[in-house]
């Protein structure tokens, strides 16, 4: 793959005309896709798929094209041929475009994370070895990503990595469910059993009698895959420059200063160390960048159209302005002391599609989904039915707020919407004096 | 239009398989992106994309292989790829499908003005730029954009069998939006965009009414600035199509796809709270409620013939009367259910399989023009353009938010109310239905961003209603 980029990088350069600039990015993976219903494949494909996309500059005016490759090398040159063709035709139409900003900086970065990955048949063996008396519902996604960028100022980005993860629910025959998660680059049989066990035992929870709760506002621990939900409305355009520069963000007003949220919270863009190229769709490298310090607003995610448009530094931010690999700091409860901290109140693994009821007061909504359990005097006493919360970013993690916990989770994104994702998060988990349920 | 299918044909007809069926879905879609904001044109941006999926059963087990190698020998590669899955997984397979019947059909399938020529790309612009420059200028007005979207699709699909059914279709998206803002506070007011979309030429810029919109939206984010907050408590509330076009999706659609019930997407869209045995008993909604799936809308976004697995596409009552009748459920679930469904099995490309999801889902219309409406209600409020939804997994308990609140009492329009929201659940909500638009308030709209599905897939879905009223629901308003 990389000497396919390569060598379409090559011809581009080959092709180009007196004053034009281009940049391409390239993605690729190569898939393998198992669904799973009562413990039984339900369906099962492979995927190859490879797209390049190509942005010409030319007299201050830009066009962009993204073209499918077939892995034929010929056939790619002649796509991109023909993308440049038409660009070239694009460009005389379009008004010269103030925001344009190229990083022309001749910056190298190459990634490569060859790693064995299981074969399936291993993958099926253990999965009926261990869950085939279950009701085990989800799907197995692996194989390489590929990732490339390269300009004519001569910048060369390339990040290869081998990847599976695995996402399951275990239904109880009462219609509970308990979520899991195995993902990452170097798989181990042993720890995939241990994690396929470990849910497992959490389904015993989900068979004691089920509790009902009335709306109100009740004391809560929210597991790192529930902040996972909450971090995930905060990447919807809440750090984003452009939003904030236009009253489209929910952290507006702690960017403005006018609020902010518990000294503990610490978020930031913690791009090394992660899974996702270290350069962004745009052709920049990515930093690392600190978001929100002690509860108080700090920098905020700048591409380098932004830059132009607002007059801001740009920081490696992808086109989005979301943040790829969005990193909570860890407070100081253990997480073997939750139940107890938490005394009496909701122990809630997982939230559901959440959405802004109010988005300048950072007000949003979502369900309990998966193991959601009531706890009294630290005892887990039963599942709790489906609820909905409706509560501001501003009480869940501020004033409401009363401890971060000190273990994280490395969570990996299993968006496979056009391709595989290669976002990341790294949570702990909360402990809230109050959560307001509404329904 | 079709240029491939010819050569298609020919490479399907070499393919060497010894799977008792195999087909071959080939996908061609290019779009193109363009958009002016704050008076600026973003960069326009194009895409084409192109590839096949290979199908195959073997002894009863299916599996699929998705290749962008068009050539005899990657068809070929990807064909036995999938012969080889299919052989892999047999042992842990689910389903036995040796006795799914399969089509042999043949059919081409066209969107209405298909070939009529869409004006260039700058004259485009030049459309969104001028709806652009008719914004006033007032410093509350932070941000604007006019965008058009414009995506052609053909499919070929061939089997083993002799089926040939071919699409060619083209979408259309335009839209706009406004924001206002005071530092504090910030409202958007928007016309099409992810609530608008519809098959054929650029007619459907006029239907969409975005040129000469600009100056009106704009004013209505600035009335929403200063408006009160919407006041909490019961009311009836009326709904305008673009936002009925949410409440039927998420809280009818959903819930009837045949596969959910099934329990195939538990780990991640969800369940339903519909059983299987419910159909043919389940009373979902009051008497006026009358929900069709029906393909045959021309410019409704998701009119086909036939769909992704070659199912013959006809109108359907899911719900009459308000007695559910039967799921959006296409060839296979029917298979496993047992039950009578539609032709909705469907895949938002080549690299995706087909599922069941939804395509157009309408109200039918009901014979009361909307002053008739508002007249009837005593307390209540009027509510437009959907801008937040949420739902819980097995699409009951939903909340859902709207730009545009207007309050009723006794019988009469009153204040503009900002941060409109209500929640309910769905099983309670549609019996609460009271009254229901005649055809003067029906509008067909669709969006382009339906998820589902592992892998996950986003599909074009058609929802076309007219405006209704519903008693007694608990509506609330923002934090601001």
């Amino acid at each position: 793959m990389k000497h396919l980029f390569q060598t379409l990088v090559a011809a581009v350069q080959d092709a180009l005309q007196p004053g034009e600039q281009f940049t391409l990015g390239f993605s690729a993976e190569q898939s393998q896709f198992v669904r799973f219903n009562h413990a039984k494949v339900r369906q099962a494909g492979e995927v190859s798929q490879a797209s390049a996309q190509l942005r010409l500059i030319r007299d201050g005016r830009q066009a962009e094209q993204q073209v499918t490759l077939s892995g034929d090398t010929q056939l790619g040159q002649q796509r991109l041929t023909a993308a440049l063709a038409q660009l070239r035709q694009t460009l005389p139409l379009l008004a010269v475009d103030p925001y344009l900003r190229l990083d022309e900086s001749a910056w190298h970065n190459l990634s490569q994370q060859d790693q064995a990955l299981p074969e399936l048949d291993q993958v099926l063996a253990l999965l009926d070895r261990e869950a085939g008396d279950l009701d085990l519902v989800g799907i197995y996604a692996a194989g390489p990503i590929y990732r490339g960028f390269a300009s004519s100022f001569g910048a060369f980005g390339w990040h290869q990595a081998d990847s599976f993860n695995v996402d399951w629910s275990l239904f109880h025959s009462n219609g509970q469910a308990v979520k899991a998660n195995y993902a990452g680059q170097r798989w181990s049989a042993d720890d995939f059993t241990a994690r396929l066990r470990q849910a497992r035992e959490q389904l015993g929870f989900l068979g004691r009698p089920a509790v009902t709760l009335k709306p109100g506002s009740y004391r809560a621990y929210l597991a790192p895959a529930a902040m996972d939900e909450i971090a995930g409305m905060l990447c919807w355009g809440g750090f984003s420059a452009q939003a904030l520069a236009t009253g489209n963000s929910a952290l507006q007003r702690l960017y403005n200063g006018d609020a902010q949220l518990h000294p503990v919270v610490c978020f930031s863009e913690q791009v090394s160390g992660s899974l996702s190229p270290a350069f962004s769709d745009e052709g920049s490298p990515r930093l690392d960048v600190p978001l929100i310090q002690q509860g108080k607003a700090l920098q905020r995610l700048v591409s380098a159209r932004s830059a132009a448009e607002f007059e801001l530094l740009a920081n490696g931010a992808d086109s989005y302005e979301s943040p790829c690999a969005l990193s909570l700091a860890p407070g100081s409860l253990p997480t073997a002391q939750v139940l107890e901290r938490l005394g009496t109140g909701l122990y809630i693994s997982n939230l559901w599609y959440l959405n802004y009821s109010d988005l300048p007061a950072a007000r949003m909504t979502g369900l309990t989904r998966f193991a959601t359990f009531w706890v009294e005097n630290g005892e887990i006493q039963g599942p709790v039915s489906t609820m909905r919360f409706d509560d501001s970013l501003y009480s869940l993690l501020g004033s409401q707020l009363e401890d971060l916990t000190q273990e994280r989770e490395m969570i990996l994104s299993t968006s496979t919407y056009g391709q595989r994702s290669t976002g990341s998060s790294h949570l702990p988990g909360a402990l809230v004096k109050g959560l307001t349920l509404t329904l | 239009m079709f240029d491939s299918s010819a050569l298609l044909r020919q490479r399907f007809a070499a393919l060497r398989s010894t799977a008792e069926l195999f087909s071959l879905r080939h996908v061609k879609q290019s779009h193109q992106a363009l958009s002016v904001r704050r008076n600026v044109a973003e960069p326009p941006h194009f895409s084409q994309d192109e590839g096949a999926m290979l199908t195959v059963r073997v002894s009863g087990v299916e599996a699929y292989a998705a290749t962008a190698d068009l050539s005899q020998a990657g068809l070929q590669r990807a064909l036995e790829q999938a012969e080889a899955l299919a052989r892999q997984v047999a042992r842990h397979s689910l389903l036995d499908l040796r006795e799914q019947p399969v089509t042999s059909a043949r059919h081409d399938h066209v969107s209405p003005n298909f070939d009529q020529p869409i004006p260039n790309l700058a004259d485009c612009l030049g459309l969104l730029a001028a709806e652009s420059a008719s914004v006033p200028k007032d410093s509350r007005l932070v941000d604007w954009q006019a965008s058009l979207g414009l995506s052609l699709v053909e499919q070929t699909y061939l089997n083993s069998a002799g089926a040939e059914l071919r699409h060619a279709q083209r979408f259309l998206f335009p839209g706009l939006s406004v924001t206002a803002s005071d530092g504090q506070d910030s409202q958007s007011r928007s016309l099409g965009r992810d609530n608008f979309g519809q098959q054929g030429g650029f007619e459907i810029i006029e239907r969409c009414g975005l040129v000469g919109a600009a100056r009106q939206v704009a004013d209505q984010a600035l009335q929403l600035l200063l408006a009160p907050n919407t006041p909490s408590g019961p009311r009836d509330l009326l709904l305008m199509p673009d936002q009925m076009m949410l409440q039927i999706h998420e809280s009818i659609g959903h819930p009837l796809e045949m596969d959910r019930i099934l329990g195939d997407e538990r780990n991640y869209a969800g369940t339903s709270f519909v059983k299987a045995s419910d159909f043919g008993h389940l009373q979902y909604g009051s008497s006026l409620l009358n929900v069709t799936f029906d393909p045959t809308i021309g410019e409704e976004l998701a009119s086909y013939s036939f769909d992704d697995d070659g199912t013959p596409a006809s109108k359907q009552f899911l719900i009459r009367d308000g007695l559910l009748l039967r799921p959006l459920g296409g060839a296979l679930s029917q298979f496993r259910s047992g039950l009578d469904g539609v032709a909705n099995s469907r895949a938002c490309g080549w690299n995706r399989a087909p599922i069941d999801r939804m395509a157009n889902l309408n109200i039918e219309p009901g014979d009361q023009p909307l002053d008739q409406l508002i007249q009837g209600i005593e307390h209540g409020i009027l509510m437009r353009t959907n801008r937040s939804w949420s739902i819980d997994d097995a699409r009951n308990k939903f909340q859902f938010g709207c730009e545009w609140g207007q309050l009723i009492e006794n019988g009469e329009l009153k204040g503009i109310v900002k941060n409109p929201s209500y929640r309910g659940i769905s099983a309670q909500f549609w019996r609460n239905l009271e009254a229901v638009g005649d055809r003067s308030t029906f509008q067909v709209l669709g969006t382009p961003n339906c998820g589902k599905g592992e892998p996950n897939q986003v599909v074009r879905v058609g929802h076309a209603s007219p405006a209704c009223v519903f008693r007694q629901i608990d509506v609330f308003g923002g934090d601001a």
